[in-house]
């Protein structure tokens, strides 16, 4: 098994070009209200698994660490997030960065995408946004967005 | 919204052009980096939001690599034969069975059997493919499920059980490359897929069975 391996396979398939990049500037961010946005499938216990092809997202709730891994691809290691969860999805480093006053402010609610997209632009014309729409209605400044 | 990704391919974070991008060449399914290693993550997240102070769209590498080498062997004991009668496989499972639950009371479970079967079904589960393995049309076979779904939460079962046998967070992969070089279940998997392959199967339902280079 080869990580670098996977990793140059990975590189083969084609990523969109945009003639543009969105930019926001932020307030500072020690006043700022972060959230993360990964798309590591993941999902609180109780919620629904992610389908096979699945271009929405699930919420994740800053004070549960409920979470299952419902990712569909087998391509990376588990383990690490098997043993530690900020691993893929840092929540406990926020609140300390929180706590430090490093950031504003935690948010109550964070998103998790399927990493294993087949449709791109479902998610860059549905999920995506709704996400986003989702998120601004929270009030939220900043998102740290964190692969698998 | 401002954001600021952080990536685990160079290809992808730096041809989608985000607003701001920090590639970590990192395990993937380690984007933080190092399992258990808060200050180390703390340092990748402090680097991350560093860019949202930039004044123009940005990516840059991170400062370190973690690369696997595939090098790391896992020294994880298998259990004794238990039960002479039941299939190496099963008997296995069943062994290793005191681990995993000691492992799910001490992390959790995020990615063990947790996503389609629980603990109590890995047994049969495994089954299912020794049929396979041994000939048997894939779909009457007894799978609980999507074939893919099902190897996650048997690999996920295993991968769980030596991280307790152990005694620690493996290197990435080295976990993965026990089930599948030193288990009867992971070798049983790998004819399964083979079988599945040869019979015609569309490769969706047996290329994901284990991870693509394998």
């Amino acid at each position: 098994m080869s990580d670098q391996s996977i990793k140059q396979a990975s590189s083969r398939i084609p990523c969109p070009t945009f003639e543009t990049t969105a930019f926001t500037t932020p307030k500072p961010l020690a006043d700022a209200k972060v959230a993360i946005v990964t798309s590591a499938s993941l999902h609180h216990a109780d919620d629904d698994d992610f389908g096979v092809v699945d271009a929405g997202y699930r919420v994740l709730h800053r004070d549960r660490r409920d979470i299952v891994v419902g990712h569909w691809s087998p391509n990376f290691d588990a383990s690490g997030v098997s043993a530690d969860l900020n691993v893929v999805f840092p929540i406990d480093r926020l609140e300390e960065m929180a706590t430090d006053g490093a950031i504003g402010s935690v948010s109550d609610v964070h998103l998790a995408f399927a990493g294993n997209q087949f449709d791109l632009a479902a998610i860059r014309m549905d999920g995506g946004p709704a996400g986003a729409k989702y998120l601004a209605e929270q009030g939220v400044d900043v998102v740290l967005l964190t692969p698998v | 919204m401002a954001t600021v990704a952080i990536g685990s391919i160079r290809a992808q974070i730096y041809g989608t052009a985000p607003p701001r991008g920090l590639f970590c060449d990192f395990p993937l399914g380690r984007p933080l980096g190092v399992p258990g290693d808060a200050a180390f993550q703390r340092r990748v997240m402090e680097a991350a939001f560093g860019l949202l102070g930039r004044s123009e769209p940005v990516v840059e590498d991170y400062e370190i690599t973690i690369d696997d080498a595939d090098t790391e062997v896992l020294m994880c004991p298998l259990p004794a034969r238990m039960d002479p009668d039941a299939h190496p496989a099963i008997d296995e499972a069943q062994g290793l069975r005191p681990a995993y639950d000691r492992a799910v009371a001490k992390y959790g479970n995020r990615a063990g059997a947790v996503r389609l079967l629980d603990a109590d079904a890995i047994p049969d589960a495994i089954q299912s493919f020794i049929r396979v393995a041994e000939g048997q049309p894939w779909k009457q076979a007894g799978i609980p499920g999507v074939p893919a779904r099902v190897s996650q939460d048997i690999r996920g079962y295993y991968e769980m059980a030596a991280m307790e046998i152990a005694d620690h967070t493996p290197a990435a992969w080295a976990g993965y490359r026990w089930f599948r070089d030193q288990t009867k279940t992971g070798e049983v998997i790998g004819k399964a897929r083979d079988a599945m392959r040869e019979s015609g199967a569309k490769e969706p339902l047996w290329r994901f069975l284990l991870p693509s280079d394998s």
